[in-house]
């Protein structure tokens, strides 16, 4: 691709660059940096219940003094109750294990798009896209009457034998991988899709020639070549998975735990604003290796052309 | 060998659109369901769509989130359309390494955070929340989704039509307008209708950054799950997804038209 | 004195000392990052004259090019049109047009908008941008199809159309990137004669940029062979052919006999060289060449002749073996390998249909060639 020169002047060129910039830095990267001050402060009766972050007029003293004021305690306090650490940990591993199965499930599916016929390859993608353009909240809800105890499935169980009790799928761990797995398909779909769309299917015609099983085609052809895809996916699932609420609240019940839920539950019933805070800076802190790696391979795809 | 890739495809196609489609099939059944319960068929009825539209709570929440929807979809996709152009044409500028990581972010960060860091903002400068703080929130994230999409056709894009209307004549702006956008036109759509989509679904971030007065569907939906179910809401589900429906496939027919077009086929 | 080949037209002022340059490239260097993609070339390109950029890939003519379209910018250098210098002048002010190697048709536009397009920007009344549009159209014969987008059209007919949409605002300068690239062989031979008459007929100058020598050296007037970001020749396509400067020239266009040898002694009345044989050639012309050089005389195949005896008349000949014959149908091509073990290359018209006692691999033969049949090169 040939560089060509800056087309725009200066000056439209810089106003170009500051729309966005300035919108995202002030309402997305400023913000980040008001939560950290919040939750380096204690909470308040008053609205807003937090202790204010500073008091412009009060001169210089009081500027220091509130400085004094800041302290780690939530911190502290996170590191402390169990609860906390454990929701953490129990958000990475959920959100793990169900960026696994949906990758188990949506490779199939993008494989079998990308072999489709090309003339119904827009219908097929139409169709992944199509339920992400209903609502996320609606069929998320839809699976409280799927995996409930009189639930659907249940029913359709019992009426085939398999089973002779009804299973307790809904409020565990188990219905929120599902409920993770079904949201967030098209999502490992879409970019699957897109790297195994593009790669040139004589490359396995050539490895299977050579003496390769199409399984041990696909295993040494196919996989790597389709790692962009398999990374993007995965990411794209696994980061905002960790921090999923609507999930666990509506299919995960009281009994599992997820840091999402955590924060919201702080926020809203517990009204601790600056523990919430805490709560939201120690999330990015774990999250921030996954999508500085997010953003590598993004840039590193844009790069080659992808 | 080929008849049992062929197969292995289609089944795995087959089933994974079914697991896709099936929740919201069973939703849009029940609500023509004549009694309460989600999980038994008692007969054929309208009553929970009559039922709806005389739910004001409900209607008024509609109104609310199809506005914020329109504004903060159009908004984003012109914001977002900027920012994929920035980062497409101009690969030097002091700070494009933290640009491009706050139009990429947004994309995967869990709206918990982006709800609550927003809500600390408004308060912090103690900025009434209600509809304008909805739509704020939702032109911030939806328009790194438009960037993204429109950055991926920027990146197709060939160059040589730029530089022919440079060539005979048409300053940057005006190649950009008569040119350009015309070409990718079908992806501006296509980020316009995710921005839509994304804002009339949020929960998260509206439920963090909302007032009094301006209550979205999701929110709604939301605690009318929570409290008890009534089919009510699937019929409201049921309409949105027959609205959405109707409108991609609309949407799906004109841009393949274009598509065609700007392709030169 | 005798002329090489026959010249196209009577036109060449670049014979004229005092014909004004009217597009001048002064030390013109372009880099990207490390590497010099454009060397410190120097060029003067004459009103009306259509030019050719001949090299091949990645030896910077297309670079050229841009830099003169207002796509690039020169490193150092200045490039002057018609006595202006073009620095800082972009594009949509230059009085210069390109049209590009994929045509680079607005997709969403019809062919009359297409070639509306370039008058549209510059403010002209709708009546005559109409009236120009259907001039374009009727010049490159698309009347029929002012209707249609590019996509309905073949690839020959977007040729045309992206050819009148740059020749609409009637620009001094046309720079065509590679035209005929995408044209089957038998188009590309129409559409090469059009240019020409085109050129000559609107009296533009043209510029092209182009891999193809059959295409440079049959529509050019000049041609500049490039190589790394220089300029190894700049001459007509008759004198690039039988005058080339340098090996890489000489090798560039057509097939070429390279025989290395040592510059014996040169004067008016011609020189000798002794080939690395030990055989002693005459030839009428020393060129360049000094006494004790090593030189190498550059004969074309079509000017060495294949015998089966040493032929008496001419002094010039060499020994060896038919090693491959090459029978093209309107002449044959053989390879006759010396007993030294070099290669020589001869072709001959048949211009009879029965040969007696044609020559036939592995038979004896001898190469032999006239004195003014080559030209000296030392470098």
């Amino acid at each position: 691709m040939r560089k060509s020169r800056q087309p725009k002047g200066s000056w439209g060129r810089r106003f170009l660059i500051a729309v966005p910039y300035l919108w995202l830095f002030v309402f997305f990267l400023v913000p980040f940096f008001i939560v950290f001050r919040i939750s380096l402060s204690q909470p308040a009766i008053a609205m807003p219940p937090y202790t204010p972050i500073f008091e412009l007029d009060a001169g210089l003293s009081s500027f220091v003094q509130a400085l004094k004021e800041l302290s780690l305690d939530n911190y502290l306090f996170l590191l402390d109750d169990p609860l906390y650490v454990n929701a953490y940990l129990s958000s990475l591993l959920i959100a793990a294990v169900s960026t696994v199965f949906t990758l188990l499930v949506g490779y199939p599916v993008a494989y079998g798009m990308a072999r489709a016929p090309t003339a119904i390859r827009p219908v097929l993608l139409m169709m992944v896209i199509l339920p992400f353009w209903t609502s996320f909240l609606i069929r998320v809800y839809a699976w409280i009457g799927i995996l409930k105890p009189e639930g659907l499935l249940n029913q359709f169980l019992l009426f085939l034998g398999v089973i002779d009790q009804p299973l307790v799928i809904l409020n565990t761990t188990a219905a929120i991988i599902i409920g993770i797995v079904y949201s967030y398909l098209p999502f490992m779909v879409l970019p699957l899709y897109a790297t195994l769309e593009k790669m040139d299917y004589a490359l396995v015609e050539a490895a299977e020639d050579l003496g390769c099983t199409p399984l041990a085609a696909f295993w040494k052809i196919t996989l790597p070549l389709s790692m962009p895809g398999v990374i993007a996916g995965s990411m794209l699932v696994f980061i905002p998975a960790v921090g999923e609420f609507v999930i666990p609240d509506l299919l995960g019940g009281s009994r599992t735990l997820m840091i999402g839920k955590t924060l919201w539950n702080e926020f809203f019933s517990n009204r601790d604003w600056p523990v919430s805070s805490a709560v939201a800076i120690v999330l990015l802190v774990v999250l921030v290796v996954p999508i500085a790696y997010f953003q590598r391979a993004q840039a590193r795809a844009r790069e080659r052309g992808l | 060998m080929a008849g049992t890739w062929g197969r292995f495809n289609m089944v795995s196609l087959v089933l994974g659109f079914a697991f896709l489609y099936l929740p919201i099939v069973l939703l849009v059944i029940f609500s023509f369901n004549e009694s309460r319960l989600v999980t038994v068929w008692a007969g054929f009825s309208t009553r929970w769509y009559v039922a709806m539209l005389s739910n004001q709570g409900l209607m008024e929440a509609a109104w609310v989130t199809a506005r914020v929807a329109l504004i903060s979809a159009t908004v984003a996709t012109v914001l977002g359309t900027l920012a994929a152009v920035v980062l497409t044409r101009y690969t030097r500028f002091r700070g494009r390494l933290l640009f491009s990581g706050m139009v990429y972010a947004p994309i995967v960060m869990p709206e918990v955070i982006t709800g609550l860091s927003l809500l600390l903002l408004f308060v912090a400068v103690d900025f009434e929340r209600g509809f304008a703080t909805i739509t704020i929130a939702h032109i911030t994230f939806s328009m790194c989704f438009v960037a993204v999409v429109v950055q991926s056709r920027l990146l197709s894009f060939d160059r040589s039509l730029e530089e022919a209307a440079l060539d005979l004549g048409a300053t940057p702006v005006k190649a950009f307008f008569q040119v350009t956008l015309p070409v990718i036109l079908p992806a501006v759509i296509a980020g316009w209708m995710l921005a839509f989509t994304l804002s009339l679904d949020d929960l998260v971030i509206a439920s963090f950054t909302s007032g009094p007065g301006a209550t979205t569907l999701p929110m709604k939906i939301y605690s009318s799950v929570r409290l008890g179910v009534t089919p009510e809401i699937n019929a409201v589900c049921t309409v949105l997804i027959g609205m959405v429906t109707v409108g991609v496939i609309v949407a799906s027919l004109v841009n393949k038209r274009r598509m065609r077009i700007a392709a030169g086929r | 004195m005798a002329s090489l080949g026959s010249t196209r037209r009577s036109f060449a002022p670049w014979t004229d000392p005092n014909a004004k340059a009217y597009i001048r490239f002064d030390n013109v260097t372009k880099r990207f990052g490390d590497s010099v993609v454009v060397d410190n070339l120097s060029l003067t390109i004459y009103e009306r004259e259509f030019f050719a950029l001949l090299g091949a890939s990645g030896c910077g003519k297309t670079t050229l090019l841009r830099m003169l379209g207002g796509f690039e910018t020169p490193t150092s250098g200045r490039i002057l049109l018609d006595g202006q210098d073009l620095a800082g002048v972009p594009p949509y002010r230059r009085p210069v047009n390109m049209m590009f190697q994929s045509y680079a048709l607005f997709p969403h536009m019809t062919v009359e908008k297409n070639i509306a397009f370039g008058l549209k920007q510059e403010g002209m009344p709708k009546a005559e941008i109409a009236e120009r549009v259907r001039q374009m159209l009727k010049l490159v014969k698309l009347e029929a199809y002012a209707d249609r987008k590019p996509h309905q059209l073949s690839g020959g007919q977007r040729q045309r159309v992206a050819l009148a949409r740059s020749l609409a605002k009637r620009p001094k300068v046309l720079l065509l990137d590679e035209p005929l690239g995408a044209l089957d062989k038998k188009l590309r031979e129409e559409t090469q004669f059009e240019l020409m008459d085109l050129q000559q007929d609107l009296g533009l100058t043209f510029i092209v940029v182009t891999h193809d020598q059959e295409e440079a050296m049959t529509m050019a007037d000049r041609i500049a062979i490039m190589d790394q970001g220089r300029v190894m020749q700049v001459a007509t396509p008759a004198e690039i052919y039988e005058a080339p400067v340098s090996r890489f020239v000489a090798d560039f266009v057509g097939s070429i006999n390279l025989l290395e040898g040592t510059l014996l002694e040169a004067g008016r009345s011609g020189a000798r060289i002794r080939d690395v044989s030990g055989a002693e050639f005459g030839v009428t012309d020393a060129g360049e060449g000094q006494v004790g050089q090593t030189v190498w005389l550059a004969v074309r195949p079509e000017k060495v002749r294949v015998t089966r005896q040493r032929p008496a008349d001419v002094r010039n000949a060499l020994e060896g073996e038919v090693w491959d014959i090459a029978y093209l149908g309107d002449m044959t091509v053989y390879n006759v390998k010396l007993d030294d073990g070099r290669l020589i290359k001869a072709s001959s018209i048949n211009s009879v249909r029965a040969v007696e006692d044609a020559l036939t691999w592995h038979d004896r033969a001898w190469v032999s060639f006239a004195e003014d049949a080559g030209v000296v090169l030392v470098r």
